[in-house]
């Protein structure tokens, strides 16, 4: 016990070191810069790494408090319970307020460590100032943790058991959805570190480029896993049968995804071709704001919803303070230094360029489309004191017509040249795809749901972005158009970003193709059944056989269990379950679904007695795990285009700034 | 000189936005004191399933019987409205109050529980599942209370749970015909 407690002691003072290592590295590295000395500037790399371990110190002394179940911490008190499994006291350590800002702070502390590692020929000034501005984050990260949000916190008496985890995040998706989006939240410091030295030193070159590509490639992998895995708790955990709500949680996390999708695309073609240079910094410094607003939105309690597990007031005007220094202070500077950043390569707008300021514009416009339905509500009740909720009506009517435009113009901007290109002759490469989707959203239109064309085109939409990927990829190749060995040949020339591109720009329409199908097309079934009873969906004969008592670890259970049969014969069995957590006497449905890759057949159980009967959910989902499967398959194209050899070997040597054409 | 200012606009934009959030966390408002849209208009669209199995739906020609009807909005995951609960227990027993109670973002089953726990003082009781409702009925959250006269005109909005104080000296005199 008493060692215990000294661990806890030793991570709360590893945390105070690690912001005085963080205001060192925030600062001297700075004046190292600006008077070019060497040894301040080196400084830089040596703080970084410590205060890295400094906070792994730290996180691992809450870890330790967590699965030794120390109750003198009052933060595992309040979030933990000596009943609870390993795994969950484990990710109770992030299932918190205090707990998830621990974690943001120590992925900080490692991508610094990472880019002092890493950055070795990285030119000396730009890598120091990099370096300087992440310790300023971390400074501000640290210093909200020990002055509001101490996870250290002790508690006299200690109690005999803690109060548990919110039993909602008791589930293997949403132990892993925190870390996942921190990890991408995270990247975007690193690029929006990037940009502000670059504004400090007052120049973008392809190299730097170079260097913010990785970072906001490998942040949007994990951000895309992070949002696919949140989705994928809310369709199982939920029991509704739906996968995406509007819920301003969930938009917090699309928002800087959409942001960061913009850069992805943005940094090739300062990368490429010098140019998009003063709009690239600014997507990085709005990428990382969003993803602080993102961060906080969910903390600060400005916001309520179903996923705000930790509101506090009380801290607002610490968040707000920090995100309008970030912020602010990014585009002061922006503003400032950005209209000396000067671009040399020309273009015409039909061409790789302009179609990839297109998807710079719509993006930025979905991103902001989503940031207005999310503060909608609070800029009209400062206005008019009138209040109101906006929900799906309006993202249906906003969010998805601009996606029409982008989707169309997706498979046509790889078909386009550099510098200047004709739209006619790529077009006409795409007539197969065009076709193929055409027919798609026909047979969808006239054999699926006649009621709704708008599902239809959407269909077709899908279906033109897998093609449209395809036919790219197999011009490419020359397939079929040349012999065999030949198409090989070029399969192993092509580079793995241009790969990464077709996996992930397909996988789009996966989702597409799945989003649509389950939103447009799913059927549901609400019965009260009693055992013996049974009910009918879209040709699943569906019988109640008996509902039992379960007893898990730290929770009871009423599980029913479903017998389904098609024709006569057995398919399948469904066990949805009724949990009830003792501790905080809270009910969670979890669901029970059947999936063959095409289809989810989802049950969830309801209230109910032997007396009355249990209200059993029936869902049928069409092409419902395409939505994931799509999702995981992007972030897969995403960590492909990433192992590119350019990325890997070219990324760290600065070029001369007179640049062979590539 | 006019491409500097262009470079301003985020910074400008931000300024804007930030400005706006200070006076939200920084005014302390009390969202009760906020005025409501709703009052002096006839009420919103309600089109509702019944919260309880076999209840036929709730519609807004309930709204309009000619008695003083109350509408609150609850849910069982909300804590403000456990507090109030009481006071409408009270209302509908001893003071005869017809009372809609509509759970909204809910579980149907939660808040039947919820009611099966703590009474059950609706008349009528209804479910908004999915938010819809509470867009119409310009709702910010729950618990929000409505007055609503015999013609179906919006006479008081209660945003947060009622009081005491507001039974004594609002509801029970709007019931009893006289003006809030």
């Amino acid at each position: 016990m008493e060692r215990e407690e000294v661990i806890a002691e030793l991570g709360h003072f590893a945390l105070i070191l690690a912001l005085a290592v963080a205001l060192v590295q925030g600062t001297v590295p700075l004046v190292g810069a600006a008077r070019s000395d060497g040894r301040l500037m080196a400084l830089g790399s040596t703080a970084a790494l410590t205060q890295a371990l400094l906070v792994v110190v730290a996180f691992a002394a809450l870890t330790q408090a967590y699965v030794t179940s120390d109750f003198s911490v009052a933060n595992v008190v309040a979030n933990s319970h000596s009943a609870k499994p390993l795994v969950y006291k484990i990710s109770g350590v992030w299932g918190n307020h205090e707990g998830s800002m621990l974690l943001w702070a120590l992925i900080l502390a490692v991508f610094g460590a990472a880019v002092a590692v890493f950055g070795a020929n990285l030119p000396d000034t730009l890598r120091a100032r990099v370096l300087a501005i992440q310790a300023l984050i971390g400074v501000g990260f640290l210093a909200f943790l020990l002055f509001t949000s101490n996870p250290f916190e002790r508690l006299s008496p200690a109690p005999a058991d803690g109060n548990g985890l919110n039993p909602l995040l008791q589930d293997p998706g949403l132990a892993f959805h925190p870390p996942l989006l921190y990890l991408g939240y995270v990247g975007f410091s690193v690029t929006y570190a990037f940009a502000i030295a670059a504004l400090l030193e007052g120049r973008v070159d392809p190299a730097w480029a170079r260097w913010v590509r990785p970072w906001t490639l490998a942040a949007w992998c994990f951000l895309t896993l992070g949002i696919a895995l949140g989705s994928w708790w809310a369709y199982y955990i939920l029991g509704w049968g739906g996968f995406w709500f509007w819920d301003p949680v969930e938009n917090a996390s699309l928002m800087p995804w959409l942001a960061g999708t913009a850069l992805l695309h943005s940094a090739i073609v300062v990368e490429k071709r010098d140019a998009l240079k003063s709009w690239t910094v600014l997507l990085a410094i709005l990428a990382f704001s969003l993803s602080l607003l993102g961060t906080f939105l969910v903390r600060s309690g400005v916001l309520t919803s179903v996923h705000a597990f930790a509101q506090d007031p009380a801290r607002g005007l610490y968040i707000l303070a920090f995100l309008l220094t970030v912020t602010g202070g990014g585009l002061a500077l922006y503003a400032w230094r950005a209209p000396k950043l000067t671009s040399s390569g020309l273009f015409q707008p039909i061409s790789r360029e302009g179609a990839l300021i297109l998807n710079n514009l719509l993006l930025c416009t979905l991103a902001a489309t989503v940031l207005l339905g999310t503060l909608y509500p609070l800029f009209l009740d400062l206005l008019t004191g009138n209040k109101v909720s906006v929900g799906p009506p309006f993202f249906n009517a906003t969010f998805v017509p601009i996606c029409a435009p982008l989707f169309a113009a997706l498979c046509v901007g790889p078909f386009l040249g550099w510098k200047r290109a004709e739209l006619w002759p790529a077009l006409q490469q795409l007539r197969v795809a065009f076709f193929v989707a055409v027919v798609a959203a026909i047979v969808a239109a006239v054999a699926i749901d006649s009621r709704s064309a708008l599902a239809a085109v959407a269909f077709g939409f899908g279906v033109w972005l897998i093609m449209g990927s395809l036919v790219e990829f197999a011009g490419r190749l020359k397939l079929g158009r040349a012999p065999w060995a030949e198409s090989l040949r070029r399969l192993r020339a092509t580079p793995r970003a241009a790969i990464g591109m077709t996996i992930s720009h397909a996988a789009l329409g996966v989702v597409v193709l799945g989003a649509v199908a389950t939103g447009a097309w799913h059927l549901e079934v609400i019965q009260t059944l009693k055992p013996g009873e049974k009910t009918r969906i879209a040709g699943y004969d569906v019988t109640l056989v008996r509902v039992d008592n379960v007893q898990g670890p730290n929770y009871i259970a009423e599980r029913a269990t479903l017998a389904v049969t098609v024709g006569g014969r057995p398919f399948t069995v469904l066990q949805p379950e009724r949990r009830l957590f003792t501790v905080q006497r809270r009910q969670v449905a979890e669901t029970s679904i059947h999936s063959d890759g095409l289809r989810d057949l989802y049950a969830a159980m309801g209230e109910g007695d032997p007396n009355t009967g249990w209200v059993v959910r029936l869902y049928l989902n069409p092409l419902a795990p395409w939505i994931w499967l799509g999702a995981a398959l992007c972030a897969f194209g995403g960590f492909v285009s990433l192992s590119d050899r350019r990325l890997r070997v070219g990324a760290p040597s600065r070029r001369p700034a007179v640049q062979a054409a590539e | 000189m006019s491409r500097r200012l262009l470079f301003l606009l985020p910074l400008a934009t931000l300024a804007l936005m930030a400005g706006f959030f200070a006076w939200s966390l920084m005014a302390g408002r009390d969202p009760a004191s906020i005025g409501s849209v709703m009052v002096g208009r006839p009420a919103p669209r309600l089109d509702v399933r019944a919260l309880r199995d076999g209840d036929k739906p709730i519609t807004d020609a309930m709204l309009r019987t000619g008695k003083p009807t109350i509408v609150n909005f609850f849910a069982s995951w909300c804590t403000p409205c456990l507090a109030e609960h009481p006071l409408f227990t009270r209302l509908a027993q001893r003071d005869g109050a017809v009372i809609i109670g509509i759970a909204w973002k809910n579980k149907p089953e939660e808040a039947r529980a919820w009611l099966a726990k703590l009474g059950d003082p609706f008349l009528y009781a209804g479910q908004d599942f999915d938010g819809r409702t509470g867009i119409d009925w310009g709702l910010s959250g729950v618990p929000e209370t409505y007055l609503i006269d015999g013609n179906g005109i919006v006479r008081f909005h209660f945003r947060g749970p009622i009081t005491e104080k507001d039974v004594r000296d609002t509801i029970l005199p709007f019931l009893k015909g006289g003006k809030p």
